[in-house]
């Protein structure tokens, strides 16, 4: 073996055990590591259930009588309705949820106690600015819950079955979507913002500590200099990805209806692509402190633009395109396919595939990038 | 032509340059260092001492000129150089978060040592530089004197033949610079080649040849006592200063 071959060999190896050193070695960071995405999937998880509760709602009492009045206060008792003020008609309900004053709003008709009474199924109407999928599913299950507790309710009193329907009409995004769509989302989104984040610091540290002058004399290869330096983030990945899957079974009841090692599998090409995206900021930024911004940077198109808050097919063309460039999208529709479709490798490729040509590509663009001098 | 051929030297440059920008940090440096020599770059703050080592090391590329180092284009083929060469850098570059060994095994490591060679080596640098009863001990938490010897002991575990030693023992007190340089003459007499930058004259005073940069021009080379009869000053000391002197003189 020539002196070529074994320093390619053995200096990658040399580089991946010091870094697993340095990495046990700094509690701080392993402790933010894990310690930061637990607080943020519990803030994160219980601002997102506080959000759907309380939807600010308007009452149309048409009927005026006894029974809506009970009928309402059920409602408003699930906690998932806050009571903002009656309304006269439909069209002052139409125009305080169009103009956002109200996100939901309950209409009792006037024959309501009449069918009641008459023994006839009577029925309620929610209407809600389902835009945001949550608060509409929100307001569905409060409707449900309200509705099911009144009819049994007046089912013991007077012995009739099914005496309340309630019918629930969404507005603006009649295809809605379920609540738990969005916690699945979390692990990525999480999971993204460090990699990218630890990634990107890691060679700008060596820069500031002084020791990357030191480092770059040595004949290192530059791949093997920086795959041994982000290899070892795999591991603190799958630490994450299991830290919030834990937390999100515990916490928010989120399902795995998929296979587990799907999931570990299906996360590989991701946890490498957000790595990459840290590699390649670390070659344009010459501080910890530009490292950072640069990777926070990707922050608001990663929530805001990859499906992980707000549905892509309602986007803008350019923000399709934006969000089509971001590996979270990708990772999103794997996760929440595996989650809470169930579904397998087979159907999954194609997201992978492309995943893992984001990492390949910003591997190699960051590696032309990286010069080993120091100017 | 006669004199030394490229390959028996340590270290060859022709008209070597550096700008950045404006700045001109180095100007048509022509050095010739032999091999097995302990050579001093002397030269106030600023003169291109770190530049031209940069130069050297492959860590930055010259705007023009040439440099072989251990016979081999550096500007070419920087790796092919660097597998060959040691360095210590102005910025102490030990991980202070790695143990003595960690640090002596990992630059062991980038150079290709493994397994029982690495171990060897690694013994056998314990026992030169006298590291044996630090070797759990935390980088971070030594002395000035005591990381200096390591850091000199991680840039030659792989057995350079050529060492740059950038201000190597700034900081650091009598005892330990005089157990470094005992260090170094016994590495050169193995047959490195050593080049050091230093601001200490009694340092100087030790070097087989001299040469002294003033911004960014070579303006003499010789032994320590050819430079002192060349200038007809006492000591090495007394020609920095005068140099020193004439400098500012030319700025002002």
């Amino acid at each position: 073996m020539t002196a070529r071959d074994r320093i390619a060999r053995w200096s990658f190896w040399a580089m991946l055990r010091k870094e697993f050193i340095q990495m046990r070695r700094d509690r701080l960071t392993l402790a933010l590591l894990i310690g930061v995405p637990t607080i943020q999937l519990i803030l994160f998880g219980y601002a997102i259930q506080t959000e759907v509760r309380h939807l600010p709602t308007v009452v149309l009492d048409e009927s005026r009588s006894p029974e809506s009045r009970r009928l309402v206060q059920a409602m408003l008792n699930t906690g998932n309705f806050d009571l903002s003020r009656m309304v006269r008609d439909r069209e002052e309900m139409a125009s305080v949820i169009a103009r956002g004053q109200a996100r939901a709003g309950i209409v009792i008709p006037p024959d309501f106690e009449r069918d009641l009474k008459r023994g006839r199924p009577a029925t309620a109407q929610i209407v809600v600015d389902a835009a945001d999928p949550l608060a509409a599913s929100s307001a569905i299950s409060g409707a449900g819950l309200a509705g099911a507790v009144r009819s049994q309710e007046l089912a013991a009193a007077r012995g009739v079955a099914a005496a309340i329907n309630v019918r629930v009409r969404p507005w603006y995004n009649p295809a809605m979507r379920s609540a738990v769509y969005i916690v699945p989302g979390i692990i990525g989104v999480l999971l993204s913002m460090t990699m990218i984040i630890i990634a990107s610091i890691a060679i700008v540290r060596e820069r500031e500590r002084g020791t990357l002058e030191q480092l770059i004399v040595t004949p290192i290869g530059k791949t093997s200099l920086m795959l041994g330096k982000i290899i070892p983030f795999m591991l603190v990945g799958y630490v994450q990805v299991t830290v919030i899957l834990l937390l999100g079974r515990l916490l928010f009841d989120v399902p795995v209806t998929g296979n587990l090692s799907t999931l570990y599998l299906a996360a590989f090409p991701f946890i490498v692509a957000s790595l990459a995206i840290g590699l390649f900021v670390s070659t344009l930024v010459t501080t910890q402190a530009q490292a950072m911004q640069l990777g926070f940077l990707f922050m608001l198109p990663n929530i805001l633009l990859s499906g992980f808050m707000f549905p892509r097919e309602a986007m803008p063309a350019l923000a399709q395109w934006i969000g089509a460039a971001l590996p979270l999208t990708y990772f999103l529709r794997v996760l929440r396919g595996i989650l809470l479709r169930g579904t397998g490798l087979a159907d999954l490729w194609p997201e992978m595939a492309v995943l893992a040509g984001f990492s390949i590509l910003l591997i190699g663009l960051s590696v032309r990038r990286f010069h080993k001098t120091v100017e | 032509m006669s004199g030394p051929t490229p390959d028996s030297l340590g270290i060859v440059t022709h008209g070597l340059r550096k700008t950045f920008g404006a700045m001109v940090a180095v100007e048509g440096l022509d050095l010739e260092v032999a091999r097995g020599e302990i050579f001093g770059l002397l030269g106030p703050n600023g003169s291109g001492k770190t530049t031209t080592i940069r130069m050297l090391t492959g860590l930055l590329e010259p705007t023009a000129g040439s440099a072989l180092v251990v016979g081999v284009d550096v500007v070419k083929t920087p790796e092919l150089v660097r597998r060959r060469i040691g360095y210590m850098s102005q910025r102490y570059g030990l991980y202070d978060d790695l143990t003595v060994q960690e640090n002596l095994e990992f630059y062991a490591g980038m150079y290709g040592l493994v397994g029982d060679e690495r171990r060897r080596r690694v013994a056998t640098q314990f026992a030169e530089y006298g590291l044996g009863s630090r070797a759990g001990q935390l980088a971070g938490t030594l002395s000035g004197g005591w990381k200096q010897r390591l850091a000199l002991a991680s840039a030659t575990t792989h057995a350079p033949e050529l060492v740059f030693l950038d201000e190597p023992t700034a900081g650091v007190d009598p005892a330990a610079r005089r157990h470094f340089w005992t260090m170094i003459h016994r590495r050169a007499k193995a047959g490195m080649t050593v080049l050091v930058t230093t601001h200490y004259m009694d340092e100087a005073e030790q070097c087989d040849r001299l040469a002294f940069l003033s911004r960014g021009h070579l303006i003499g080379v010789g032994t320590p006592k050819e430079i002192t009869a060349r200038f007809g000053l006492p000591t090495v000391e007394d020609v920095f200063i005068e140099l020193q002197r004439r400098d500012e003189g030319e700025a002002a």
